[in-house]
Formats: structure tokens, sequence, C-alpha cells
């Protein structure tokens, strides 16, 4: 599945999208896959509660399944209007 | 309804015109510009980051659930993303109802979901920083309002 990062989430990780092998079944899980990888990914998601999460473009949460997902986004609280 | 995201600069006075004058038997209209504001260390530019094809998901959500809320004859969102500067449009509301109180709380809940449920980020680089604009809880607490 394609995984999307925006602002300082995206700086933090060093790239805007990828695409990710897993078998993760909720958002968390993928999560805890992508903080292994490596330091820029742990600090990145250090804090959850900082972070928000859209699965096919719709907001979820972190417990939310990605069984079938296209794409998993992770960005901070939205700063439109 | 009709939900536009673009990056050019758009003219807030034509806009309404032509929203106003698509309308036939509304009674009020109402509209909010909102635009970039100077900082204390001197805005150079404000980056607005999106999420397309999300973007005008939510936007497109939020402005049916306003149709659905209240009895509206339209509703027009725009939302620029990119490198804007002090005193630039960054988006505007407007809607159209028989009623006067329709229309304004219409185009206030509008604003309340724009600023923390539709996927834009700001940064500011001023002459001093370059930082992320924090979310506010005073905005994520406007939407127990409705």
């Amino acid at each position: 599945m394609d995984v999307l990062y925006f602002a300082w989430v995206r700086e933090r990780i060093g790239l805007p999208k990828e695409t990710v092998e897993t078998k993760a079944a909720t958002v968390i899980e993928l999560v805890e896959e992508l903080r292994a990888r490596e330091e820029r990914y742990a600090l990145a998601f250090s804090d959850l509660s900082a972070l928000r999460v859209a699965v096919d473009q719709d907001l979820t949460d972190f417990d939310a399944p990605i069984n079938g997902a296209r794409e998993v986004a992770f960005f901070p609280p939205m700063t439109g209007g | 309804m009709r939900v536009i995201v673009q990056e050019d600069a758009f003219d807030g006075g034509a806009e309404l015109n032509a929203f106003t004058a698509a309308q036939s038997n509304m009674g009020a209209i109402v509209s909010f510009t909102g635009i970039v504001r100077d900082v204390a260390a001197g805005l150079k530019q404000m980056d607005i980051e999106h999420y397309p094809g999300m973007t005008e998901r939510a936007l497109e959500q939020i402005a049916a659930d306003a149709m659905t809320r209240w009895d509206l004859g339209d509703v027009l969102v725009i939302h620029r993303y990119g490198p804007l500067h002090p005193d630039e449009p960054i988006m505007m509301v407007a809607t159209a109802s028989k009623h006067r109180k329709d229309a304004f709380e219409a185009a206030d809940f509008l604003m309340d979901f724009l600023k923390s449920r539709a996927p834009f980020w700001k940064k500011e680089q001023t002459f001093a920083s370059n930082d992320w604009v924090a979310s506010k809880q005073e905005d994520e607490d406007a939407l127990k309002r409705w």
C-alpha cells in the first residue's frame, strides 16, 4: 500500500510517499513496523497524540483496520481556513 | 454547491458577485474571506500544503453536511494552497439561503470545519524562523458547538 506523509511528518521522515509491503492489520500495527525501521521513523511517530491518520482519504483512528486499504496517510492536526 | 482547491489567487469580490448572480429567490447571501495576516517577526511567506484528493473529498463532505443541516440554496468554498503572502486571500466561503440565520450559521459551521477537518497545513516563513503553524485547542473545541 502507499503510505503518505504531510507537513512536519514528511520533513522528519524525509519523503512524501512510499510503497510499503505490510501484513499489519491496523494502523497502529503499521506504525509499530515503521517505528522499528529507523530512528527517523521512531522520532516521527514518537507521540501519536500529535498525529492524525487517514485511511483511503478518510480521517480515522489508530486502531482502524487497514486490510485492503490503498493508502494510509499520517500528518499533524490540520490548520486550514 | 461548488468546491474549488487552487494555487492561484482569486478575486473575492468577483466570486461573490458570480455566486450571488447564480441564485434565484434567495433572501440572504453570507460570505467570509480569510486573508494572510502578518506576524510580529514579519511574515515573508506562508506555505500551505494539502493532501490532493482528500482535500476535495473533505471539503465536499463539509459543504454537503452544511446543505443538509441548514436550509441553503447554494454553498461555495474556495481554498488555496502553495506560497502565499501577507494580505492575499487564503480562502472564502459563501452561503445562500432564503433566510439570514441559516446563511450565517452555515458559513460559521463551514469555517469551523475547514480550520481543523480539511487536510491543509500552514507553514510560516518569517524573518526569524520557519515553523509549521500549530493547531489550536480552541479550534478543536469550536467543533463541539455544532
